[in-house]
């Protein structure tokens, strides 16, 4: 016959350690209801869904939970969280989790786009170089080629305009000419712009890593950037 | 911090971005939308959200947008989010975005305007991977189509039938 689960003898060690944390995390809330589940796209993919990782959590599980791969096919998307009626952070369990692997472990491709941005400023691995370059090039093309567009005006680093805006680097690595429509639009109506050479990419792979020192550290390179040298007001998100 | 969406709405309503949906009048090619989780859910509001069905409806006419059920803040993860596109689990991604692909599908639209380059990236891939014929555009191009400065060499993700509109 099965033997009942003695509660007094589990050792739950990874929940203690996320809990100190994420406070308000609320794990031992869980009233086991599945609405998490009900609505997550990640649900039943490699044998897992937020109901069953939280029972995990609370159950001591650690091994189970750490060794699966679930962490990096769940997108943090929030849906859990928002719809739970206990309000359970899975999401922080999720990134929490993803901090827990030895970095170099971490999937390689967000590793990569991770270093890359940390090194060059973009996700991409474009410096803020060959970024200046491409867009002062895509610009003049425009001003030659597309009527009504004889004076757009595209800059970089250009100090004091009114606003900042950030760049996804598939743009200008992969597909440069969508730029063009954005740059009319803003053009049209007379917006004061520029981009920052600087941590000018808009992604954060870093922040997919599950790497604090390394989102922390583009973010506050951007901030500082559009604070202290361009002294602009707004930042733009374009995407 | 703001984003380009707000300010896209904010700019019709003042006049500045002088837009209409004339071009799309006889055409009527149906559009949808994703809603990105972090303008959407995770910003904790459906403003932004809002805004992007304002302008998009300006853009193509409110007769001609399809929304997906459900949407805004209760809108389905695309499953390219979270370093999902990098991560090396492409079957597991793929199969997370068989909700969106089967979203996208229910409304009938011929377009899907992806606001983040992340779900323009992973809708596109879907898509491909499981057959579909939509085609996936940034919000850009849709407003320039709109007012009738879009460059034919700006057209990539148009498909045949707007190939040529206002050239």
């Amino acid at each position: 016959m099965a033997e009942a689960i003695k509660i007094d003898e589990l050792d739950i060690e990874f929940k203690d350690e996320v809990l100190a944390k994420v406070p308000d995390a609320n794990f031992d809330l869980c009233l086991t209801c599945g609405t998490c589940t009900g609505g997550c796209p990640a649900s039943e993919l490699l044998d897992m869904d937020p109901r069953k990782i939280i029972r995990m959590l609370n159950l001591g599980l650690d091994d189970e939970i750490l060794k699966s791969d679930w962490k990096w096919v769940c997108s943090m998307c929030g849906r859990c969280v928002a719809a739970c009626p206990m309000k359970i952070n899975i999401p922080a369990l999720i990134f929490n989790l993803r901090a827990s692997i030895p970095r170099q472990k971490r999937p390689k491709g967000i590793l990569g786009s991770c270093d890359q941005h940390i090194r060059t400023g973009s996700a991409m691995g474009a410096a803020k170089e060959d970024f200046k370059f491409t867009v002062l090039d895509v610009a003049e093309e425009i001003r030659e080629d597309h009527p009504g567009f004889e004076d757009l005006q595209v800059s970089v680093d250009r100090k004091g305009a009114n606003m900042v805006l950030n760049q996804n680097s598939r743009e200008p690595v992969t597909e440069p000419e969508e730029m063009g429509p954005l740059w009319k639009i803003l053009h049209t109506v007379g917006a004061d712009w520029t981009y920052p050479s600087v941590m000018w990419a808009g992604e954060n792979y870093c922040l997919f890593l599950a790497d604090n020192e390394g989102w922390k550290y583009i973010l506050e390179e951007f901030v500082y950037h559009v604070d202290n040298n361009l002294k602009s007001p707004y930042v733009v998100n374009t995407e | 911090m703001i984003t380009i969406i707000e300010l896209y709405a904010k700019w019709i309503k003042e006049g500045k971005l002088k837009v209409n949906s004339d071009w799309n009048k006889d055409l009527k090619t149906k559009f949808t939308i994703q809603d990105p989780c972090n303008i959407g859910r995770k910003s904790g509001t459906n403003k932004i959200v809002d805004d992007l069905r304002f302008v998009i409806k300006t853009v193509i006419g409110e007769e001609n947008f399809i929304d997906t059920i459900p949407n805004r803040d209760n809108n389905y993860c695309c499953g390219g989010g979270g370093g999902a596109l990098q991560a090396g689990f492409p079957d597991q991604r793929r199969a997370y975005g068989k909700i969106k692909l089967n979203q996208i599908m229910a409304t009938g639209a011929s377009y899907v305007i992806a606001p983040c380059h992340n779900c323009h990236g992973q809708i596109e891939d879907i898509g491909h991977h499981y057959g579909s014929k939509y085609h996936v555009v940034h919000l850009w191009t849709i407003i320039a189509l709109a007012m009738g400065v879009l460059n034919e060499t700006e057209r990539t993700y148009l498909g045949p039938d707007l190939a040529e509109v206002g050239l």
